[in-house]
């Protein structure tokens, strides 16, 4: 179906409004419609099923599944037994913490190497560019046993920061590439303005550059955000005592440190969890998924 | 305005003191440069290269934490010859490729399937895409928790409609065996990567124009024939990334794995990364961790050089 099949349609539809649609084209757009139902119903159903499982007191939950349908009896105490039982707000504001700190060290980093990179006249910037690219395809697990020791050496096992300084090797490479880009396209004139103006180079950059890269850099920041926030590979490896755990280990070891596996208490911590990205993908939808693609685009 | 003509005639100055300032503006600009691209390269190459030459050296060391009577002396080839005897990586190695191939190849038939539907309008298209997306950006911890929970056989939904379809299997231990885990994997890793495919493929679809589609209907061409003659040629570039990463990140798995089975049972679910893990931050071992660590750089290098190479050939055609 085309536009211009579109536009015939409609205005056929004006002069003499059709009565049905042909069988065939009828069938076609029901397999359609199915198909994406389809879609979204997978996509979906999992966290209608967590949610649902969530909401389950742990005698409807030890009974088993008996139905699709939400419980007979509605209880909110996983969430409540999660947050003051199992430390869980600790573990949140640690990752909120964590992911703050990626976030804006990405961006500030980011947004001088793409400066550098697009605007002066350095050596060897293909070089550059070249390694930065590179570093994002590092098996993050050949960077666990060196950092291990490094980290238990100056005293940064585990702490918040030590993960921060790993998350940059997350974040870092499609920042500086995006951002790179985007300068790229930035007419020179803009910054040659404020320059003859008598602001130094870095004061154009903050006062002309950085304004008119706001989206790229809005990318930038939910993008490092998203990936500091689920990082579960560093928290695992260098994080080990419960205060300085992270929302997704702490998931992890809610799973792991009881005898029998309540789905109803953890599912509770992963609805929890998801909340904020869900919310990222339904209000800046665009952005997110330029940013978790960013790679994929030059 | 007034102030560019200050600039460019300086009151009082012969043109060649104006010419070498202008020099030194160059060199200027450049210390500028390298002192603000310095913190990225620093973070990164500490982050990235450290590690590796520190991989490299402890792989041809004794680095045993747990063996001190050996600790530090030259060990030669004998970390990397266990890697062929140990028993351990091999296998490893067989389980990863064998993932990898069937979840990218699960992964792209699905995703290009869903961007050919939301390539087409529709009304709502923008809320469908929503929902087909946000799988993407939920941590692995919770595709793996939320898998874990659909097959659980107590208080899952897999065998609870299995039962009621009357299907076999519906008294599964899915995670208690060799196959049914693996299955259970690809699940948590298809649900959660096939959008990237998807988001990806449908933009390579977006930037083909429409016209070209109009001119093969002129000529007698049929859909399947539009598709593959047209369609499938000028999705290639947005393909080939897409595989690459996506074959990437299937090769470096390592969450959800680790949380769903821990790669039991015994060991046969057990990837690449999982082994490095263990190698490390059980055993202890960063000899032999190291030579694990090495020969992973060394396959993802070679996955980012066929990257480099396919964005090579796709700029000159």
């Amino acid at each position: 179906m085309s536009a211009t099949d579109a536009v015939a349609a409609r205005s056929r539809a004006d002069v003499r409004p059709r009565r049905h649609l042909r069988p065939g084209r009828a069938a076609r757009k029901t397999g359609f419609f199915l198909l994406l139902a389809l879609f979204v119903l997978v996509s979906l159903f999992p966290f209608y099923w967590i949610v649902i499982t969530s909401l389950k007191t742990t005698a409807e939950y030890n009974q088993g599944t008996t139905s699709v349908l939400p419980p007979s009896h509605v209880t909110m105490s996983n969430y409540v037994d999660d947050l003051t039982q199992q430390n869980f707000i600790r573990a949140l504001l640690n990752s909120v913490g964590v992911s703050l700190a990626t976030t804006i060290l990405t961006v500030l980093l980011a947004a001088l190497a793409g400066y550098a990179l697009s605007r002066t006249s350095i050596r060897g910037k293909g070089g550059i560019l070249g390694f930065i690219l590179l570093t994002a395809f590092f098996p993050p697990l050949a960077i666990v046993g060196p950092m291990f020791i490094a980290y238990k050496h100056i005293g940064l096992l585990n702490t918040l920061p030590g993960l921060v300084i790993c998350y940059l090797v997350l974040t870092l490479p499609l920042a500086t590439w995006l951002l790179t880009n985007y300068f790229l396209q930035i007419p020179k004139e803009l910054e040659e303005a404020a320059i003859v103006d008598g602001s130094t180079r870095v004061q154009a950059l903050h006062k002309v550059i950085v304004p008119v890269a706001r989206p790229a850099m809005f990318t930038v920041a939910i993008l490092s955000f998203i990936l500091a926030w689920n990082d579960f590979t560093f928290a695992v490896s260098f994080i080990s005592t419960p205060n300085n755990y992270t929302a997704p280990l702490a998931i992890y070891n809610l799973g792991n440190s009881q005898y029998q596996v309540f789905y109803n208490l953890i599912d509770a911590a992963v609805v929890i969890i998801s909340l904020p990205v869900a919310c990222l993908v339904i209000f800046a939808q665009k952005r997110v998924i330029s940013g978790l693609t960013a790679g994929s685009f030059r | 305005m007034t102030a560019r003509k200050d600039l460019l005639v300086p009151p009082g100055r012969p043109a060649r003191v104006a010419r070498r300032r202008g020099h030194s503006l160059t060199s200027q600009d450049r210390r500028l440069g390298h002192a603000l691209v310095a913190p990225v390269m620093i973070v990164l190459l500490a982050i990235t290269a450290y590690p590796l030459f520190y991989n490299i050296w402890n792989s041809f060391h004794y680095a045993d934490y747990l063996n001190a009577a050996t600790f530090s002396s030259f060990a030669g080839f004998s970390n990397y010859s266990m890697l062929f005897h140990a028993d351990q990586f091999v296998p490893a190695l067989v389980r990863t490729l064998g993932f990898t191939a069937v979840s990218v190849a699960v992964e792209t038939a699905v995703g290009l399937g869903i961007a050919l539907a939301l390539n087409r309008p529709f009304r709502g298209r923008g809320v469908v895409r929503a929902a087909v997306f946000i799988p993407l950006a939920v941590p692995t911890v919770v595709s793996a928790e939320l898998w874990k929970t659909m097959f659980d056989p107590q208080s899952g939904f897999v065998n609870y409609i299995l039962a009621h379809l009357h299907l076999p299997l519906a008294s599964t231990a899915w995670l208690d065996g060799t196959w049914t885990a693996w299955a259970a994997i690809l699940a948590a890793d298809a649900w959660r990567n096939t959008p990237f495919m998807a988001i990806v493929l449908l933009a390579g679809l977006q930037v083909i124009p429409q016209d070209i589609y109009e001119a093969a209907k002129i000529d007698g061409a049929s859909a399947g024939q539009a598709f593959r003659r047209l369609t499938l040629p000028l999705l290639m570039p947005a393909l080939m990334v897409a595989l690459i990463f996506r074959t990437l990140s299937s090769f470096l798995i390592f969450d959800v794995v680790f949380i769903m089975t821990g790669g039991g049972p015994g060991t046969s679910t057990q990837v690449l990364s999982a082994l490095n893990y263990e190698a490390f931050l059980d055993d202890f071992n960063f000899g032999y961790g190291g030579a694990i660590a090495v020969a992973m750089v060394v396959m993802a290098l070679i996955i980012a050089a066929i990257y480099v190479r396919v964005l090579r050939v796709e700029r000159q055609t």
